[in-house]
């Protein structure tokens, strides 16, 4: 299968780079651009360990496809901390604990960027509707939830 | 994975010649079933049919017809405009509680419909509004009302070359609601043990029920309406025994299997609460 181009924006950096058709978006991120924060959990869309946005929207990007994203803005992980400095998400979760083996922790933190912008202060119900596609086999997610809610008080 | 070509018409023309043409060709919009699907070996494909930049799977207008839906928007378009919010309650409830934020984000009401599963939440909200599918080919268009799209589990009536262009829900008449609720073990990213959508049409001066729809999901082979729950209502004064006969008679309709998620009487049950609760929600959104 020839390699097709894939123009778009990764974390507000330009990337041009040669993809196959089906790769899909997680596969490009993590294999070939070496952003491995974005994690490989269940490759279905349940456990969102691969959230990322697209256009400033979160998706599971174990369910799209790399040529999809042609000329779209794509955030991971790493485009969350700016000039070294942690985000008042990230160090929410760290203040609060709220992780253990961490595999989850670039999904929710992808995830609470996105809830936060759209619902700033968020009630505990709300926080775990908008949380429920990111799945934690450790904390029990109240640490998680508490770090949300530090964050949005911050 | 297997491989795939990959194609992103950006006319309707030429997305259709593109799944028109020889070999396996797979129309794309959310991706959230297919590309599980494509990568799991379920399905396979020779080329995957992007159809988001086709302008008219992305409309999202009102007419003299109704609401005309395109069916690449997704879940989140769906819940996000205001006059779906406003006129189709039970579509803006069944939009928010598919899968996760992230689904909701990418999965196309158009795939919810046409991936055909029993327990698709979009549907029964799209049958008791009497949505009618706008299916395209090469050659043309053809209309055919929702309830007459699903054969059975996984399958439609398109054929091969034909695509779900968009969804037409007819205005609501004054006086009218929807509803849908859906059981499930956990509140979010699971798949419904049984669903129920509701719509109600009264007289407001008599309670007189002009028309109702009702539309189960997770029960039967394909979604299916409830007539005979239907009719005991329409034409009677609305009241909780009419209500209480009606539940009943929507379980007529329910022909359901054992499984994982229930057992068929379970179901049953869930068929009858769910129906009364949401016959309750209409009433409740009809008179405030």
């Amino acid at each position: 299968m020839p390699k097709v181009p894939l123009r778009f924006s990764v974390n507000a950096e330009q990337k041009e780079i040669m993809v196959e058709p089906y790769w899909t978006l997680l596969r490009t991120l993590r294999d070939e651009l070496m952003l491995t924060g974005t994690k490989e959990g269940c490759s279905n869309g349940n456990c969102g360990a691969c959230t990322v946005m697209v256009d400033g929207k979160t998706v599971n990007s174990c369910l799209v496809l790399a040529p999809e994203v042609s000329g779209q803005e794509v955030l991971t992980v790493e485009g969350i901390a700016r000039n070294g400095k942690l985000s008042r998400v990230q160090e929410a979760f760290v203040q609060e604990g709220a992780l253990q083996c961490g595999f989850c922790t670039p999904g929710f933190i992808v995830s609470t960027t996105a809830l936060l912008h759209r619902i700033p202060n968020p009630t505990e119900e709300e926080i775990r509707l908008n949380l429920a596609g990111n799945l934690c086999r450790c904390t029990g997610y109240d640490k998680i939830v508490r770090a949300v809610q530090r964050a949005a008080g911050s | 994975m297997g491989t795939f070509r990959y194609a992103a018409p950006n006319t309707l023309d030429e997305a259709l010649s593109a799944l028109a043409a020889p070999g396996e060709s797979r129309p794309l919009a959310g991706g959230t079933d297919l590309i599980d699907q494509l990568r799991t070996g379920r399905r396979g494909a020779d080329v995957v049919v992007d159809l988001k930049l086709v302008p008219e799977l992305q409309r999202m207008v009102s007419d003299d017809r109704g609401l005309h839906i395109g069916a690449a928007r997704s879940c989140t378009d769906v819940r996000d405009h205001a006059q779906v919010a406003r006129q189709y309650q039970g579509l803006f409830e069944s939009a928010g509680l598919i899968g996760s934020i992230q689904i909701q984000n990418r999965a196309a009401i158009g795939g919810n419909v046409c991936n055909a599963a029993p327990s698709a939440d979009i549907v029964p909200a799209l049958l008791v509004h009497d949505a009618i599918a706008v299916i395209a080919s090469k050659k043309g268009k053809r209309e055919v009302p929702l309830a007459g799209f699903f054969v059975g589990p996984g399958k439609t009536v398109l054929e091969k070359g034909q695509i779900l262009l968009e969804l037409i829900l007819p205005a609501p008449a004054p006086n009218s609601a929807s509803a849908y609720l859906r059981f499930i073990p956990r509140n979010e990213m699971d798949i419904a043990v049984a669903g129920v959508g509701s719509y109600l049409e009264l007289d407001p001066a008599t309670r007189i029920v002009k028309r109702a729809r009702i539309a189960l999901a997770a029960v039967a082979p394909t979604p299916v309406r409830a007539r005979m729950a239907e009719m005991a209502l329409e034409g009677r004064e609305i009241n909780d025994a009419l209500i209480d006969a009606a539940s009943g008679a929507a379980v007529q309709a329910a022909r359901p299997i054992t499984d994982v998620r229930g057992s068929a009487d379970y179901r049953k049950e869930l068929v009858q609460v769910l129906t009364r609760r949401t016959l309750r929600t209409c009433v409740e959104r009809i008179l405030s």
